[in-house]
């Protein structure tokens, strides 16, 4: 067995979560350098213009890219053969917990009924998967409200098929339009359960933004979807234009033969994640 | 694109002359307040109780910043979605709000309100909070502290960047989508 102390854990998450919420991805940033160059309305560059500046100001002062810095997802793939003395999901919990707070990031996590905040900004969301070998992979997801509450979960019928997929994506980045801050990146996921759909839909946004599909078919249906949902012409921030959605990255598993299941993560602008390996 | 430089508290005449698709520079005071602050403040008018600020040519942020780092008056602090403060605005706006700031659709409600009573609905750039807290001069937690990044805040902004999305004369400038196929 191999052992990987708590302390390591928990010091590494609190830098992730400062470092992921100051410092925009590559991938991201080379879209809306191409997005800068590219967009056909003077409104939409504007934005883009705008988005790359606060890209800088923010990795410079370290004031968040985004005042919503979230609540904190974390995807976990730990080895069968590491232990934690102590616990993975208190050193995460604690390392999310400093992070926001050494890092002035926002609380946003509240009652859902009394709305009273936590204070803390926990608990952490975590996924947890065993795999084999001594490994850890812990990434992590600062996921926004606004565009969480523009996702959708629904359970098509088979007949439905690839046409009732895009037509279901399509109409549900129509409708959320300039709320969810577009340019926008869509996890779809399709097939799983009503719980599996959306997990491997949001977790789908963890590839890079330029990368391939490995599966040649499941590459051009993402193709075929962003194609498409960029035709709506609802551009950065609503505003009009060809970049209303950055990219699409679909997963997929499968399904009870009455069922096909689909879910839609809407992603804003400021795709914030970053990984550590132990 | 016309630009308008304008101070707060905001007048009919302020408003009159925006249309949408307009750049506005705002000045002064604007106060900050998101969902559970729009419900408490429903709370105090349904009691006959004041508000903490006057909603007389009163601009309101849908905002709930960072928290503010040493040496700096404010974190991050760019709008938020404003649709759910859309069951909220009509009753601010007859009582004399002028502007809302945030980003995203308006309800119908809300933009037949601010036909009827004048006033703007304005919007900032969606996670640009960093930039845009470069023109927050000031700010200061007037009311209800216990509800944290939600609390209403007075803040103080210095050429505050916006756009007019929807104007007092039913005009919109969000893209419609292209649904056609």
């Amino acid at each position: 067995m191999k052992e990987i102390k708590a302390a390591d854990i928990s010091a590494a998450v609190a830098r992730m979560c400062i470092s992921a919420n100051t410092r925009l991805p590559d991938d991201v940033r080379r879209k809306f350098e191409e997005g800068l160059a590219n967009e056909t309305t003077a409104a939409g560059k504007e934005i883009f213009r705008q988005l790359i500046e606060n890209a800088d100001l923010s990795f410079d002062t370290k004031l968040p890219l985004c005042q919503d810095c979230g609540l904190a997802v974390f995807y976990v793939e730990m080895g069968e053969e590491v232990v934690v003395p102590g616990g993975i999901n208190k050193a995460i919990n604690e390392g999310m917990v400093k992070g926001y707070q050494d890092g002035f990031l926002r609380k946003s996590s509240c009652d859902p009924l009394t709305r009273k905040n936590t204070g803390d900004n926990g608990p952490a969301i975590i996924h947890m998967d065993m795999v084999p070998g001594d490994g850890l992979k812990i990434s992590y997801m600062a996921k926004g409200g606004g565009s969480e509450n523009m996702s959708r979960v629904t359970m098509l019928s088979p007949s439905q098929g690839w046409e009732g997929i895009k037509k279901f994506v399509v109409n549900r980045v129509a409708e959320a339009g300039p709320n969810p801050c577009p340019p926008i990146i869509l996890g779809v996921g399709i097939g799983g359960n009503f719980e599996i759909a959306p997990k491997i839909a949001k977790k789908a946004l963890l590839r890079k933004l330029d990368d391939t599909h490995p599966d040649a078919k499941i590459a051009e249906m993402e193709a075929e979807l962003l194609a498409a949902v960029n035709k709506l012409g609802i551009g950065p921030m609503g505003l009009g234009g060809s970049y209303t959605c950055l990219a699409v990255k679909i997963a997929m598993a499968p399904c009870h033969i009455a069922s096909l299941p689909l879910a839609v993560n809407v992603q804003c602008h400021s795709a914030r994640h970053e990984e550590a390996e132990f | 694109m016309p630009t308008y430089s304008l101070n707060t508290p905001l007048t009919d005449a302020d408003i009159e002359k925006l249309r949408a698709g307009d750049v506005v520079l705002l000045n002064g005071i604007i106060y900050s307040g998101r969902d559970a602050a729009h419900k408490k403040l429903m709370e105090l008018l349904d009691k006959g109780e004041p508000l903490p600020f006057d909603l007389k040519g009163a601009s309101i942020y849908y905002v709930g910043p960072s928290p503010a780092p040493p040496g700096r008056p404010i974190g991050s602090a760019g709008p938020t979605t404003s649709y759910r403060m859309d069951a909220y605005a009509p009753r601010l706006i007859a009582l004399g709000l002028k502007a809302t700031i945030g980003k995203g659709k308006r309800s119908d409600e809300v933009k037949k309100a601010m036909a009827g009573h004048k006033a703007v609905y304005f919007g900032a750039t969606g996670g640009a909070g960093a930039l845009l807290s470069k023109c927050i001069t000031a700010s200061k937690v007037i009311a209800f502290d216990e509800l944290g990044p939600e609390a209403v805040r007075e803040m103080t902004v210095q050429d505050f960047p916006l756009l007019v999305i929807n104007d007092a004369f039913g005009g919109e400038l969000y893209a419609k989508p292209n649904l056609e196929d």
